[in-house]
Formats: structure tokens, C-alpha cells, sequence
């Protein structure tokens, strides 16, 4: 296959088939739309299966039914659909689902929702940002892989530019390595074995077993699952120019490629400013940041909301660093969360503006 | 031991605590084998167990056994989930039909059942089973209506009949206070992918005959490809009904069953 120009929603969703997903549900809504119509489109041509769930609680639903038969299955929305599948979300963690969600978001408001959580219990999702279409294609694709590694609902976040801006692409499986055998599946066959299987956010141990039905010993099991999950994890990040900067920028997303960017033009200006991308927001780059802002004198956060992604930024320094907010709530009137800011000359003056502060000049 | 006196009955058989005599019948004589010794801690005079029997009963019957996925839901039958020989997906509560869907979506050859009560598929869950039923997926759905949240300790559902007293209508349920009970099975029979709904009881023999051959016809519709498929089981409840044990069968026919109709309430075969 050679490139082809795609709409990043079409190239999420064929990355994924490409990644083997073979179940989709969802409910429409803007910009989780397209995604849908493509999957709903493709899907039975590969021998898969989409189906119009009645509400995003159902999708949710069916795509766990789907992922408890070993099949790799997603789901996915925007902003509200995502909080009422928020339940479900927890449980199939706890369950030890292997799911992917997509969580495209309109703005970047909703880096809580898909890095915390709104869900009951002690569950963490990974939480995978691409910055543009090719990157998506990828990261859809790692998804899976990280969901079959560890058994666990996988988030990735994208937004409004990524789901309707169109780019050339090649679209490829990419082979992560192994992922274990899901001997865990179901499809009937071990019924009426004697050791018939169960799937189940209260425990996978059978009162035969004479382990009991023991949750709090499953709890603490699973718990452990998951901070292996999170020792496990690759922190993904993109770092330039922060070897002698005084200012680090940090965004992610789609804004995490305009800063980049502008970055980029400040620097070849002479200034002593360098960014990081956090590409993994769940787990978050931590020890990435920390280094790169070694030596700075002060580390800028640009988001497209009022500051939320800034606190794991805060969380990953330690107080090393002064961090200062760069960002803010999209201004945009469509209603649609198009920031009018993701412009290279806004994002330009608003890091002059913290350069001119430090005292830098070039 | 040696405080405790025994009285002897003259001609009583004295049974050894240390084995069994030969002739004995032991709890595993009468359990089906897909249901696993000493499975559940339900209350004495409970309808559940017997209704999950006759499930399993069926299931085996039908030869599909190494083919057949349960989805469960939350509620006292949630204790049978993890004593089944009979492969299980838990469900949150009030969303085993979309389980169900994703199941059979991904798993065509699989033979897919739900079980859940009143609570469970007709309160929390309600939009779930009538969009199931309505696209027509290959599934059954059980549902153990009993009339109240037994697991909580006996509340109202939506199932509950007028005039039952629960712990949150204690005066009996009053249609312009608390609304009016939803008979699910007559809505569903209404959809165009429903094959075959039914409404029975296991509170007598013979009920618990005409749920066996309900069970069947709901399984054969799925395995036929005909559509969805629905058994409403009224089930017996006596603690979360307030009352004896053994009133409880006839409660559930002079009560539930008033308002709850037994019988087949739609079967496209039989047109």
C-alpha cells in the first residue's frame, strides 16, 4: 500500500482493522461520528462486526461482551458518552478486559476524564495522545497491543483537528512483539469441562478452586497487576531543544505539535527555549520531564483548557522547576472547541511573552 | 461430649456422622452437573436455584453445553457465577444484554444466555433488553422476577405488584405514590425481532415443568436463528416478601402471578 489521503477519523479507524480490531460499537457524536461510519462501513468487509448501539452505556457494553471472547474490540465517544461509559470502563478493568477506547475529545478539557478516570475502584487506563494523523495511525495500533499486554482498557485521546484534518498516510500493521496467549477467553468450549471459565470484575477464582470467592484477595491481586502495568509501561514522549533551554514548553496533542512547532521557529531565532510532548499521558512521562527541565529556569504549560495536565507536570517536577500556565479554554464560537489559538503566531507571543520575562533575548 | 445427652428412640436408625451408609443420597445425587456442590447460599424457599437448574438442565439437554456462554447480572443469582461448569461473564448491574450482543456479535457459533432479575433488567437496565430484543440479536434473556430487590434486603422494583409491601413502600405499593408495575414480557412480545417471549413460575411441579419447556423454546429459537428470545421466571422470595417460607409458593400465585401472567405470551412458530 502507498500513501493515500485520509481524514484522520478514516485513518483511526483503518489503523485499528489494520491492528486486527474486529468489533466496533458506538453512538453517534461529533467528532466520534466518523469513526463510527467508517468502522460501521469497513468492518463487515474484514469479517468484523459494528454495531449502532443505542446509547454510549451499550456500546460500552457490547464491546466488553466482544473483548471477553478474545476478540480485539473498541468502543468510543466524546466528552459526555465518555462519562456514562465511565462505569463500565472501571469494571472491565477490574475484569482484566482488553479494550480500546476512544476518547475524541472536542478541546483538550477532558485530560482528567481520560487520565483519571471517573470510575469506581482502584483501575488506571493507559492513556495514549498522537499529535496529528500519522502519529494516530501508530498509537491506535499500540493500543491493542498495550490492552493485550496487560489485560486492561486502553484510552486514546484525540480531538476535534485529529478526527477532520486530512493527511497522507500509509497505513501499515506494525508488529509490537508478542502479546500473551488469551487462554482467559471465552466461546463456550470449556463448558461442561470441569473447569469452566469465568471472566468477572469480582474474580476469576471458582468456589471450587477452595480459594473462595475472595474479593478483597482479588482486589489486592489485581492491584498489583496494575502497578506492574504501570512499572511496565513505556512512557512515551517527544523532547526537543531542552539541552541548554532556560523555558521548556509542555503540551500534548494536537496543541503539542503547533508549541513544537513554534518552538522550533524561537529556536532556530536564537532563543534558549525547548518543548516536550507527553505522548503517553497515562503513564505520565515523569523522569522525561524531570531531566529536560533540568537547568531550566521555568517550564511553560499550554493546554487548551484551564489547566489540568499542568498538575501531572507539577507531579513529575517536584518543585524542581517553577511551572507557569500558558494556555486557556478555547475561545472558539462554533461551539465545536476549535481553538482559535492553535496558531503558531498566537502560540509565539505567549512564549515571548514568558521569555521576555525571564530576561532572555537571543 | 460428655455434657451432651442423647436421647434414644426406641427403633431410630442411628446414622454414623463419620460416613455415609451406602444407601444414602447425598446433595451431589441431586445436583445437575453443570452446577457445582454447594453453589450458592441462597435463603431456604428461594425460587432461583431452581430456576437456574432448570436452565442448565436445559442447556445440557440440548447438547449445546460446549458452546455456551452465561452473562450475569448483580443480584442474589450473582452467587451462582462463579459455580457454574458452565462458562460466565459478569456484568455490571442492569447491562448483561449488551455483554450478550458483543458476545454473540463476536462469537457466532456460541449459544448465549443472560440471567438477571427484576432489578437487574427492568430498573436499572430496562432500554438494554428492549434494544436487544428489538435489533433481534440470537440471544436469551432470562429474567428471575421476583418483585423486589432481594439481595438488599427486600425493595421496591419495577416489577413489584400493587398493594406489596417492601422496606420502601411499607404500607404496600399505590400506583399514584410509587407508579405502576411494568409487564416486560408483553412489551417485548410487541417487537419484531422477538421469536418467542414467556412468562412461568417455579413454585409448583408443574410450573416448574412449563419453565423447562419455555427454557427450551426460547433456547431452540436461538439456536434456530429465529430472533430473540425471553423467559420471565416469577420466582419465590419469602425474606424479601416478609413472609414464611412456605407461603411463599402461593403467594407468588395469588400475588405476582395476578398481575404477572403465566404462559406463552409470543411464539412466532406457533403462527
Amino acid at each position: 500500500m502507498t500513501s493515500q489521503l485520509m481524514e484522520g477519523s478514516g485513518a483511526i479507524a483503518e489503523a485499528m482493522i489494520a491492528a486486527g480490531c474486529r468489533f466496533f460499537a458506538g453512538y453517534p457524536m461529533t467528532p466520534f461520528t466518523e469513526v463510527l461510519e467508517h468502522m460501521a462501513k469497513r468492518l463487515p468487509v474484514v469479517g468484523g462486526a459494528c454495531v449502532n448501539a443505542e446509547s454510549e452505556l451499550e456500546a460500552i457494553g457490547m464491546a466488553w461482551g466482544a473483548a471477553a471472547t478474545g476478540t480485539r474490540a473498541a468502543t468510543g465517544s466524546t466528552g459526555q458518552g465518555l462519562s456514562l461509559m465511565q462505569e463500565s470502563i472501571a469494571e472491565a478493568a477490574m475484569a482484566h478486559l482488553p479494550l480500546v477506547i476512544l476518547n475524541m475529545a472536542r478541546a483538550q478539557g477532558d485530560y482528567f476524564q481520560a487520565t483519571r478516570g471517573g470510575g469506581h475502584g482502584d483501575y488506571r487506563t493507559p492513556v495514549l495522545a498522537p499529535m496529528d494523523v500519522a502519529e494516530a495511525t501508530q498509537l491506535a495500533q499500540l493500543a491493542f497491543h498495550i490492552a493485550d499486554t496487560w489485560r486492561n482498557p486502553v484510552v486514546f485521546f484525540g480531538d476535534y483537528y485529529l478526527a477532520h484534518t486530512y493527511q497522507s498516510v500509509d497505513i501499515q500493521p506494525i508488529d509490537f512483539g508478542p502479546v500473551p496467549a488469551k487462554d482467559w477467553a471465552l466461546d463456550g468450549s470449556s463448558s461442561g469441562s470441569g473447569r469452566a471459565k469465568l471472566v468477572s470484575p469480582l474474580g476469576d477464582t471458582k468456589q471450587r478452586d477452595n480459594v473462595g470467592y475472595d474479593l478483597s484477595d482479588y482486589y489486592m491481586r489485581a492491584a498489583a497487576k496494575t502497578t506492574a502495568m504501570i512499572e511496565g509501561l513505556d512512557r512515551l514522549v517527544d523532547i526537543g531543544h531542552c539541552d541548554d533551554a532556560d523555558l521548556v514548553v509542555v503540551a500534548f496533542g494536537t496543541a503539542g505539535k503547533y508549541v513544537r512547532y513554534a518552538v522550533d521557529q524561537l529556536r532556530a531565532e536564537g532563543h534558549r527555549v525547548g518543548y516536550v510532548r507527553p505522548i503517553s499521558l497515562f503513564p505520565f512521562p515523569d523522569a522525561a520531564l524531570r531531566d529536560a527541565a533540568t537547568g531550566a529556569k521555568l517550564v511553560a504549560v499550554y493546554e487548551n483548557n484551564q489547566g489540568q495536565m499542568i498538575d501531572d507536570v507539577r507531579l513529575s517536577l517536584e518543585g524542581a522547576v517553577p511551572v507557569r500556565f500558558i494556555g486557556g479554554l478555547s475561545l472558539d464560537s462554533s461551539g465545536f472547541g476549535i481553538a482559535p489559538d492553535f496558531d503558531v503566531e498566537v502560540l509565539r507571543r505567549r512564549i515571548d511573552a514568558v521569555l521576555t520575562d525571564l530576561g532572555g533575548t537571543p | 461430649m460428655s455434657g451432651l445427652r442423647v436421647k434414644r428412640v426406641e427403633g431410630l436408625r442411628v446414622l454414623s456422622t463419620r460416613e455415609a451408609p451406602a444407601d444414602a443420597r447425598l446433595v451431589d445425587d441431586f445436583t445437575p452437573s453443570l452446577i457445582d456442590v454447594g453453589a450458592h447460599h441462597l435463603c431456604p424457599g428461594c425460587g432461583e436455584p431452581i430456576a437456574m437448574r432448570s436452565v442448565l438442565e436445559i442447556i445440557e439437554e440440548l447438547g449445546v453445553i460446549n458452546r455456551a456462554i452465561g452473562i450475569f447480572g448483580i443480584g442474589c443469582y450473582t452467587g451462582f457465577s462463579n459455580n457454574l461448569d458452565c462458562e460466565v461473564l459478569q456484568a455490571l448491574h442492569g447491562r448483561a444484554p449488551s455483554l450478550a450482543t458483543g458476545v454473540k456479535r463476536a462469537k457466532p457459533d456460541t449459544v448465549v444466555f443472560t440471567i438477571q432479575g427484576d432489578g437487574d433488567m427492568v430498573n436499572e437496565g430496562l432500554q438494554e433488553v428492549i434494544h436487544t430484543a428489538a435489533r433481534g440479536e440470537r440471544v436469551t434473556c432470562i429474567m428471575l422476577n421476583n418483585g423486589v430487590f432481594g439481595e438488599t434486603g427486600g425493595h421496591i422494583t419495577a416489577t413489584t405488584v400493587l398493594g406489596q409491601r417492601t422496606k420502601n413502600t411499607l404500607e404496600g405499593r399505590d400506583g399514584r405514590e410509587h407508579g405502576y408495575p411494568i409487564r416486560l414480557s408483553n412489551m417485548l412480545a410487541d417487537l419484531e425481532g422477538v421469536a418467542f417471549v414467556g412468562r412461568c413460575a417455579v413454585n409448583s411441579a408443574g410450573n416448574v415443568a412449563r419453565t423447562r419447556k419455555m427454557i427450551q423454546r426460547a433456547f431452540e429459537a436461538q439456536l434456530n436463528d429465529e430472533g430473540f428470545s425471553f423467559v420471565e421466571i416469577l420466582t419465590m422470595c419469602p425474606t424479601g416478601w416478609f413472609i414464611e417460607t412456605q407461603e411463599a409458593p402461593e403467594y407468588l400465585t395469588d400475588k405476582l402471578a395476578a398481575t404477572h401472567t403465566l404462559g406463552v405470551v409470543k411464539d412466532i412458530a406457533a403462527r
